[in-house]
C-alpha cells in the first residue's frame, strides 16, 4: 500500500505517526513516573492533544491520497476526544481535591471560606 | 423561527458533523441530518435556556490558531521534562480571577487549558469567579496569569461579551 505514495509523502506520514506515538509514550511514562496525582494528570494530556492529533493527521493524509477523496473522519475523532477530556479530568481532579481537603493533606489549596462569598440567589 | 430553531449554531454544527460522519453531502443525508439537528437543538433548549450570542465569529479562527500554537509548544516543553532521567518539574496551584462570566466562554477556556499538557483546569468558583489551575512547570505565577488573560480571556471576552 505505502508503495503507491511518493517517497516524500510516505516519509511525512511516517514522521507524523512516529512523533505522535513518541509524544503519547512520553505522556504514558509520565503517568507512571511522576510523583503526585496532580502531576500525573498532565501526562495523558499529551496523548490526547498533540500525540493523538499527529497520528490522526497522518491517517487523514494517507487515506485522502490513497482513496483519492477527502477523508476527514479524523477531525471528528479529535473533536470528541478534545471535548470530553476536560470532563473526566475535572471529575478525577475534584474528587482528589475533595479527599485531600477532608484528610487535611499538605500542599493543597484550602477551600475558600464560606464567609467571604456573597450570598448566592 | 425561534421556537423551531432555539439554537441555530448548535443545529448547524450538528448538521455539519453528521455530514462529515456520513462522508457524503447527498440530499437524503442533508434531510436526515437536518431533522436530527433540529430535534437535538430543541431538546437542548431545555438545559440551555439562554441564547448563545457570538459577536465576533471571525475571532474564533484567531483563537484556534493561538491555542493550537500554545498546545504544540506546551507538548514539546512537557516532553522535554518527561524525558529527563529524574523529572522534577516545579509544579504549583494557581488561583486566578476571571473577568469572564459567560458559561460557554468558560467552557471553551477550560477545554483549551486542559488540552494544554502544561496546565489543568481544576475547579471554578462561580460565587467568587475564580478558577483553580494546576500548572506543570510553574516559573513565574504573575506572568503565567497575565499570559492566559492576554492570550485567551481577552479574545473570549471579545467573542462573547
Amino acid at each position: 500500500m505505502i508503495a503507491d505514495l511518493p517517497l516524500w509523502l510516505s516519509i511525512l506520514v511516517s514522521a507524523f505517526v512516529v512523533l505522535g506515538a513518541l509524544l503519547t509514550m512520553a505522556g504514558c511514562f509520565g503517568l507512571v513516573r511522576l510523583k503526585s496525582f496532580y502531576l500525573r494528570i498532565h501526562g495523558p494530556t499529551m496523548g490526547t492533544s498533540m500525540g493523538g492529533g499527529l497520528i490522526l493527521l497522518a491517517s487523514a493524509i494517507y487515506f485522502t491520497l490513497t482513496r483519492e477523496r477527502l477523508v476527514v473522519h479524523e477531525l471528528v475523532i479529535f473533536l470528541f476526544v478534545t471535548l470530553t477530556t476536560p470532563v473526566t479530568l475535572m471529575l478525577l481532579a475534584r474528587a482528589t481535591l475533595f479527599r485531600d481537603r477532608v484528610e487535611g493533606n499538605e500542599g493543597v489549596p484550602k477551600r475558600p471560606e464560606k464567609a467571604e462569598t456573597p450570598a448566592s440567589p | 423561527m425561534r421556537r423551531l430553531l432555539p439554537h441555530p449554531i448548535l443545529a448547524g454544527f450538528l448538521l455539519v458533523l453528521w455530514l462529515v460522519l456520513q462522508q457524503s453531502a447527498g440530499l437524503g443525508h442533508i434531510l436526515f441530518g437536518g431533522v436530527i439537528a433540529i430535534a437535538v437543538s430543541m431538546a437542548a433548549s431545555a438545559i440551555i435556556p439562554e441564547r448563545i450570542v457570538i459577536r465576533r465569529p471571525l475571532k474564533f479562527i484567531q483563537l484556534i490558531f493561538v491555542a493550537g500554537l500554545d498546545i504544540i509548544r506546551s507538548n514539546l516543553a512537557v516532553m522535554s521534562v518527561l524525558f529527563h532521567p529524574r523529572p522534577n518539574p516545579t509544579a504549583g496551584f494557581i488561583e486566578m480571577d476571571l473577568t469572564l462570566k459567560n458559561p460557554f466562554a468558560l467552557a471553551i477556556l477550560a477545554v483549551i487549558l486542559t488540552a494544554t499538557p502544561g496546565s489543568a483546569w481544576l475547579e471554578y468558583d462561580r460565587a467568587r469567579s475564580t478558577v483553580l489551575i494546576h500548572v506543570f512547570d510553574l516559573v513565574d505565577e504573575e506572568e503565567w496569569v497575565a499570559t492566559v488573560k492576554k492570550r485567551y480571556e481577552a479574545l473570549l471576552l471579545e467573542i462573547f461579551q
